[in-house]
Order: C-alpha cells, then structure tokens, then sequence
C-alpha cells in the first residue's frame, strides 16, 4: 500500500522535477557570493530583457567536477570565478572554448607584469583583486596590538596565536600570496619569513572565506585575506579593516565561455556586459567591493576606493605566472607538510623560540644565544632547498600522475619524509630553545 | 537478561515455510536492485579508482603506500579516540535525557523531548559557526569569563573542540532511539524489579538500561560510525589531522587525480562496516523480545522533591548547552553586527526580510526531498529488518551490511557516481537528462540516511516478541495482514523515530547537495544557508533561514510525536475493549 503511494508519487515527481530551460536562458556557474551573482543578474536582465540568467553557486572544486561530468550540450554556459588554476584545469580538458569578441578594448593588458587575460585565449579578467591583511580593531584593542602593515609585522611575538591563513592547497588565493612572498623575499628567505609568520598563526583554515568569516566575529584577530572579502566587511559595518602591504600582487578574477555550451552567443552577451562600463560600475557596491579592471576615467568609483593600478605600481614584486606554475605542487605539498599538518609542533617551536630571545635579551649568555640560533634555523629553514626547487627533474614528478603505482610511491615517500623531518625539527627547536632559556640566568 | 524475557533463543526462531513464498523473495530482489543502482555501482565506479592504476591495471600498491604514511597512522588515531570520546559524551547527555523523561512522571517531557532533537536538525558548519560565537576563543561566554573571572576555556580548540561539537550534533541519534526503546520496555518487567526490592540506580543497571539496550546500541553506534566519518565539524573548526579531511582535502583538490583518497574513502567504509558489525556481535545471541509493549502498560514513577530538583537542574543545563548553537542562529538573524562582543551591537528585522523575499521555494523543495526520501526509508528499512529477522533467506545479512555501508559514503562521492553512472541517461519520454532533474538529490538523500531508519526499524522489530506474530497467524492472518496489522502498528514508534532520523538528517545534508544541485530552483534549505552563509553580507539572512527551517523540522518531528502519542493511546483502549 505505502509503496504504491510512494510509486505513484514518484512518477508524477519525476515528470514535475524536469526543469523548465527556455531558449534565451544562460546558466553561469559560479563560486562569488550571492550578492555579487544577484546584482549582475538584475542588471543584465533589466538591459537584456527576454534573456534570462540562471545562477549555478558551486565552490570551484565542485564546479570543476560538475562540468567535467556532464556532456556537451548539456554543460552550463558560463564559468565565473577567482582561482585561475581552475580554469587551467578546465582548459587542460578542453572544456572551455575562446571568445575573444567579448573582451573590453578599453581594460588595459597587463596589471602590474600580470596579464589581464589568458595567453591562450581561453579565459578572461572581469575583477581584479589584491592580497593583504585584514584585521579586528575591537580584537586588537583588547589584547593591546598595533595593526600589522607588512608581513614582517606579523612575526613579532606579540602576535603568537592571533593569525589565521587558509591553506594554499586549497586557495587558490593563498597560493598566490604564498608565491608573492616566496618571489618577492626569494625561495629561503621566503620560506623562513613564511614559516615565523605560521608559528603565529592559530589556525590554518580549509575555506579560504574562513578567514575573513573569522576576523569579521572576532574569532580572529588577523587574517590574510583576499581584499574584496575584507572590503566587504568593512563597508557592511564589521569592526574590520584592511592593508596592501608593499609586497603584494593585484591578479584578476576570470570569466569563461565552457565548451559546449547550450547558449553560447547570449552568454558571451553577459560575459561582455561584465567587462562593460555598468558592469564594472556594479562592482564598488559596498557590499561586492571588488576592484574593476576599468580605469577609473571610465567609471565613478567612491571617494577613498583604492585603486588597482597604484597598488600594482607601488608592489614590489614583479609576479612570474610561469614560474609560479612551476613550482606550484611543490609549494602546496610542502606547505601542507610543513605548516597545515605539523602547526601544533610549530606553534611549541615559535612559542619556545620567542620566550627564549626575550629572555636572553633581558640577561645576554654567549652559549644560550648559539642554542637559540640553532633552534631559528631547525625550526624555520625549508626541507626543500632553492636549488633543488629548480631541478626540472624534481619538479617533472610532482606532474606525474598519482594513479602510477610507483610514482605515488616516491610521492607519498617524500611527504612522508617531510612530515617526519619537519615534526623532528621542530621537536629539537623547542628543546634547544628552552635549553638556551634556561642559560639566561 | 533471558531470564525477564521467554526462554526463545534468537537463533533458534521458528522454522518457517519461506522457500516457497515468494513474497520474500520479491522485496529481496527489489532491495537489491534498488541499493545496487543507487550504492553499489555509482560508489563502485568512483572508488575503482583506488584499485587501479593509471594503465587500468589492478593494484594493491596505493594501499601500502598509504599505510606507509605516519599522517594517516595519526589521523586514524585521532578519528577514533574522537568517535569513541564522542560517543561517551553523547551517551552521558542522552541516556539521563531518556530515562527522566520516559519513565517518571515528567513536565513537559515531551517538549524536552522535541527539543533533544533539535541539535540534529542544524547543519554542522552553521552549528560550528554559532558555538564559536558562544564558546569559542573570543565568544559570548569566554568573554565574559575573561571579564569577570580572568581566564577563559579552550573548549573550542582542537580535538577537544570537535569532540565537543560532535557530542552535543550527534547525541540525539541515542536520545531518538533509546526512548523509542525504553516505551516499548514491558511496565511488567520494571514493577517486578521493584517488587523484588531493585531500586534507584541498581534499577536501572539492572533492568532498565539492559532490557533497553537495542535501542541503546543502534544509536550508539550511529553515533561512532558518523563521527569517524563526519567531514563538515572538523573542516569547519580548521582540524586537518583525521581521516575525513584527509580524504577529502586529496579529493577535492582540484584536477589532482589522487587515489589516495579513494583510498581512505574504501578504509572509512570498511572501519563503518566493522563498527556496525561489533555492536551486532553485541547483541547475538541475546534476546530482547517482551511479549507486552508499554503504551498503557506503562506506569510512570514518581520523582521526590530533592529528585526532582536534581533532574529538573541537569536537563536545563544540558538544554542550555546543546541548544547555544540555536541561541547564537536567533541572536544572528537578528543581529546587524556581532563581532568580539557578548552579544550584537544592534538588532534588525531586515534579514528575514530578505529570507521572505529571495526564499520561499526552498522551503516547499527540503519538504519535498526529505519526505520523499524518509519515506522511502522506512519502507525499505522496515523490508530489510523483516527479512533479517523473521526469514532465513540465504544472504539476507548482507542487505544490512550494504545498506549500513552507506553511512560511510563521503556524499562528494557518492554524488559523483551519480553524475558519471546516469551520465546521458534521459527520463522516460522526455530529453531531460536524469542528472539535471531533483530526482537525484532525493535518492542520494534516501541512500545516505537509510542506515538511520534500519537501525531504528531493526531495534524496534527487535523488541517485538515472534510469538505475537504467530498467534495472529494461527488465528488465520496472512503473512501480509500480520504484518500490516501486528507488526509495523507494535514497530510504530521505531519506524517514526527511523522516518524522523532520515528526515531532519536528510534537511541538513550538504556535500551531496552541493554537486547534484543543477538549478537555483532545485536548491533545498540547507544549500541556501551554505550560500548565504558564503558571504560577508550573508550571515544574517542565511541565519534567518536557518532559524526557519529548524521551525519547520522542529514542528515537523513534534506533530509526529504527537501522531505517536495518540495512535498509541488508540492501540491501547483497543486492547483493553
């Protein structure tokens, strides 16, 4: 009896649930916020009336997966999203196809040394973004802190265990700072900088909007966010605010045609109605904040804005994509190995450490300062060095395919080995350093 | 325990003219069909990956590099000492909860009942969210500890923290299933207990807790089983160090096609397996069956003063503390801006607005699915239970095995074995694509919560003794009206906290969600939340939906407390006529 109710509602579901698509219908699937997604939606409407935007919010991973899974035909029309890895991976397996005819003639090439679009043709910069630190004012009052304006800042003992990050392997955002410091500062001195920022750190998040999320309700004091996020906050009210320091770089967020898609002409409609003057004037909405890739000759930006283009100019790192992409497996393994894996290791490591020095600076010992010396350099030297990092060869098996047995094996073997040197190091630091604590009497 | 029970030993039920009734035989194959395209092929074709390597031949070498990896040997470990950490504490919370409220003369047992409930009913992540604003490092609470006393409790930080999470999310899996168990427990068993002279605390060990165990068992036992695999309260509180993580942080990484977290995916599914199967050794052999069910039989004892005083004070602090997460959602979607303070700066109706506006479709769409799909649950859970417990067809133990390892099925992969095994497939008469219709989001919602409602269903059919069946079968009901008529009635409460389990769990269901979703339409409650919750702008609406939906599931499982209540209340005046 029950299962006949069930048949027969099953069968009058199956023919309600097919979805009703009509001609002038674009989907776009996207990762941004549903503010953002509802305000170009409105507006491309309302300028486009009888076409219609359906919006697909899925985090990138997720929208990979989908499109790689569906047939042609039957894909969604438009991909919109930050991390350029994504439209890498999407490329790679020709799922997406050029549309040149909708770039904006008047949106300069380069920003900064970074292309505006792709070099292949296959995806296009629609925003642009930059990485910096956002912070709570009502956080960093009550426990006494001066806000951070550089990296180097945040290495300061004062800060233990009020930063936050979210780990490069699954931001593509973090990647990109990541890469910044390490291209900016050099492989070991990058490393060293990135590892004392990390010993601060209270947490290495999985979501990249964890950050800002935190920060934002005071969980935690200091984040290293993507600005629009920031930006966000501020505008929205939040006790927050936010800085470029010198080293950054501004890199756009990309549009896409997907290959195969059921609408094309009216999707590249919308994607050039994004790179428009009303499309790009959308984007100072305090609550979207994202930085356009207009001029501002062009548009009407807010008093105080910031300007893409002046923090291009004043960043002090001339940002190598290819080099980036390079060395990028390496750079998240490591990472992860290193700090996302073992921080509870390196927060005793830097919790050792920083007591150590004030300690010894308050009663100098010649012995306890070569302890100290020895545990910085256990604790914070990378297990990778700058000249193996260039080695084709070691580079060449990290893009091996982890379904070959033996490749998996070396893989796995030298993360393995990483984790286990990177949990020593950091065991012996804390050792020496208390050690050398111990000799400032 | 055999002693306050007939002498029936499980093993040796009554022979019974199966093989030549093919009624059985029919729901067997219809079962099997339906897990193996639903489980079995779509998980089968994602997890292969973990036995292959990249030229198709079979491996088992991703397996040994795995077990060479001191991460995983540390990840195993934290996993478990969690799930069993979680499992006490969720024990301690529920198990006092139970018994107050169903054998003593209890105020408002019900709604404390209803309540208990509640925690399951908010998404893990959005839970999270709220515990930080009380709990967490600069929360409500450790601010105001900080002010008054000059220090503060960690206790949302590491292992500690997402025990803390799990317990006060997952306790309502033993809260459900043991007061199902505990009604059905015979009034009889307990009034000879205290004629013989058992009291208080020796009571309840002795008899109670023992003859109550079924239940008891099967919600513990989900509880192990989802937190080993719970992915959303670790990811959320930023703990990387365990299996379900692992697994997904290799999975999800985007176009690195890495097999060992395929791996970890077939390990997980294989530790659920083994859980399950040691809370079944438990229990074999013994027999929990009483030939009268509570309902009118039940007498409810008396609390004295200073008792009552005591319970009453546990149960607010315990309410206080599992429903904070549902304090903090309130004080959010009212809230304009909650950052490092103890409460809001300032409260607004703006977001609710919001809500009503963009919405409404959301609603009607998780009712849709999650009936749907509870009720197909209870349906196949109730079959699967019968088949295992009342006939001797061969196999029939691996209905339950398959069934149950679906509780360990990360939803990303089952999702995207839906998409790769319907790939092309159209509905019937049409050219709409199966993959694009909400057909999908519904059986993934069914396949992932079935375990709940045959746990539930298995208890309950458990408690009730065979001979009922087989007086009303020598009084010359067939085999279809006993079990229309005796059996699912004496079930009822099991299958209704098995509809409930499947049906508040299945509101919440996400990771599944988040790939199989094709149109904003389609989109359920617990997806809009995640999306408004995705931005800075966001959080109050998406904690204004949250508030809604858990109203909506919050009625929901109250009117059919309700419903319980009064069809019992019916069965027993029938009985007595």
């Amino acid at each position: 009896m029950q299962r006949k109710i069930l048949a027969a509602l099953l069968a009058t579901g199956v023919f309600a649930a097919a979805p009703t698509v009509h001609a002038g219908t674009v989907t776009v699937i996207t990762s941004f916020p549903k503010e953002l997604t509802t305000a170009y939606k409105k507006a491309f409407e309302a300028a486009n009336p009888g076409i219609t935007i359906e919006i697909l919010n899925k985090n990138t991973t997720a929208s990979v997966a989908y499109i790689r899974e569906l047939p042609e035909g039957q894909r969604p029309d438009v991909m919109w999203a930050s991390a350029p890895d994504a439209f890498e991976v999407l490329a790679s397996y020709k799922l997406l196809q050029s549309a040149p005819e909708v770039i904006n003639k008047n949106a300069p090439a380069k920003i900064g040394s970074y292309p505006l679009n792709d070099p292949k043709g296959m995806y296009y910069g629609q925003a642009l973004a930059g990485y910096g630190i956002e912070w709570n004012t009502r956080y960093l009052k009550a426990n006494k802190l001066a806000a951070p304006k550089e990296w180097t800042d945040l290495v300061k003992p004062e800060y233990f265990g009020h930063i936050a990050i979210s780990s490069p392997s699954r931001s593509g955002t973090t990647q990109l700072t990541v890469e910044t410091i390490l291209q900016g500062e050099g492989w070991d001195k990058g490393w060293s900088l990135l590892l004392q920022m990390m010993g601060n750190a209270a947490a290495v998040t999985d979501r990249s909007f964890a950050v800002p999320d935190g920060v934002n309700n005071g969980q935690y004091g200091i984040g290293i966010v993507i600005d629009f996020l920031a930006l966000a906050g501020k505008y929205s009210g939040y006790p927050v605010d936010f800085t470029y320091p010198t080293m950054t770089a501004v890199v756009p967020a990309n549009i896409a045609l997907v290959a195969g898609a059921k609408n094309a002409d009216e999707a590249k409609k919308f994607m050039a109605y994004t790179m428009s003057v009303p499309g790009q004037q959308l984007l100072f909405d305090p609550k979207i904040a994202r930085l356009p890739i207009l001029p501002y000759s062009e548009l009407k930006p807010p008093a105080g804005y910031p300007v893409p283009q002046d923090i291009a100019k004043r960043a002090k790192v001339q940002f190598n994509t290819e080099l980036s992409g390079e060395r990028y497996p390496v750079v998240i393994s490591l990472f992860d190995q290193m700090i996302t894996f073992r921080l509870k290791e390196l927060q005793a490591a830097t919790k050792a450490i920083q007591e150590a020095t004030a300690a010894l600076k308050a009663k100098p010992n010649t012995r306890g300062n070569e302890l100290l010396a020895q545990a910085r350099s256990l604790a914070y030297t990378p297990l990778v060095g700058a000249e193996n990092v260039k080695n084709k060869e070691f580079l060449e098996l990290f893009r091996k395919s982890r379904r070959d047995v033996a490749v998996a094996k070396e893989l796995t073997g030298m993360e393995q080995l990483w984790s286990d040197k990177a949990r020593a190091n950091y065991d012996r630091a804390r050792q020496l350093a208390t050690e050398a604590r111990g000799l400032a009497k | 325990m055999s002693a306050s029970t007939l002498p029936v030993p499980a093993a040796g039920a009554p022979v019974r003219r199966t093989a030549a009734h093919w009624g059985p035989w029919l729901a067997f194959g219809l079962i099997t069909a339906f897990l193996l395209c639903f489980l079995v092929l779509p998980v089968g074709t994602v997890i292969y990956t973990a036995f292959v390597t990249d030229t198709g031949a079979l491996t088992v070498g991703h397996f040994t590099n795995f077990f060479n990896q001191g991460v995983f040997r540390e990840s195993f470990f934290n996993s478990l000492q969690v799930a069993l950490a979680s499992t006490f504490f969720a024990s301690v919370i529920a198990v006092p909860l139970a018994y107050l409220t169903v054998r003593f003369e209890f105020r408002g047992a019900l709604a404390i009942q209803t309540l208990g409930v509640l925690p399951l009913i908010m998404p893990p992540f959005v839970g999270a969210v709220a515990l930080q604003l009380i709990f967490g490092k600069n929360g409500s609470v450790n601010l105001l500890l900080d002010d008054w006393l000059g220090f503060t409790i960690p206790i949302m930080d590491g292992l500690v923290g997402v025990t803390f999470v799990e317990s006060i999310h997952y306790f309502p899996f033993i809260l459900l299933n043991l007061v199902a168990a505990m009604r059905n427990i015979d009034g009889a068993m307990e009034e000879s207990a205290l004629n013989l002279g058992a009291r208080g605390w020796r009571l309840f060990r002795r008899v109670i807790f023992p003859l109550a165990m079924p239940g008891y068992l099967a919600g513990a036992a989900l509880v192990f089983v989802k937190v080993f695999d719970d992915l959303g309260t670790p990811l959320v509180m930023g703990i990387t160090n365990m299996l379900a993580p692992q697994a997904y942080l290799r999975i999800t990484t985007a176009g690195v096609d890495d097999p060992l977290g395929y791996v970890i995916s077939v390990i997980m599914i294989a530790f659920s397996i083994l859980a399950l199967w040691l809370a079944a050794r438990v229990m074999k052999g013994r027999d929990y069956a009483t030939l009268q069910k509570g309902g009118g039989a039940l007498q409810k004892r008396r609390l004295s003063t200073w008792e009552s005083l005591l319970a009453y004070g546990w149960i607010v602090l315990v309410l206080l503390i599992v429903l904070a997460p549902h304090i903090g959602i309130l004080l959010m979607s009212f809230a304009q801006v909650w950052s490092f303070s103890v409460l809001p700066d300032a409260y607004t109706l703006a977001h609710y607005a919001t809500i009503f506006s963009d919405a409404k479709g959301m609603i009607g769409n998780t009712l849709l699915y999650c009936v749907l799909a509870a009720g197909l649950d209870v349906v196949i859970g109730t079959a699967i239970a019968y088949l295992i417990l009342r006939t001797r067809l061969p196999a029939r133990q691996w209905l339950d095995w398959l069934a149950s390892a679906a509780l360990a099925i990360p939803g990303l992969v089952l999702a995207i074995g839906y998409l790769r095994l319907f790939k092309g497939v159209t509905l019937p008469f049409t050219d709409t694509l199966v993959v694009q219709t909400w057909v999908l989001i519904m059986l993934a919602y069914a396949v992932r919560r079935l375990p709940y409602a045959l746990r539930s269903c298995m208890a309950a059919l458990q408690q009730v003794h065979v001979s009922l069946e087989e007086a009303a079968q020598s009084l010359g009901a067939s085999r279809l009206s006993t079990i229309r008529r005796v059996m699912v009635p004496l079930m009822a409460g099991g299958i209704l906290a098995g509809f409930v389990t499947s049906f508040i769990t299945a509101a919440v269901e996400l990771s599944a969600t988040l790939v199989l979703v094709s149109a904003e339409s389609q989109a359920p409650m617990s997806l809009g939340i995640y999306l408004y919750m995705q931005s800075i702008a966001g959080r109050g609406p998406g904690a204004a939906l949250a508030v809604l939906a858990v109203l909506v599931v919050a009625l929901g499982t109250y009117f059919s407390h309700r419903f319980v209540e009064r069809s019992r209340t019916t069965v027993a005046s029938t009985a007595k006529a």
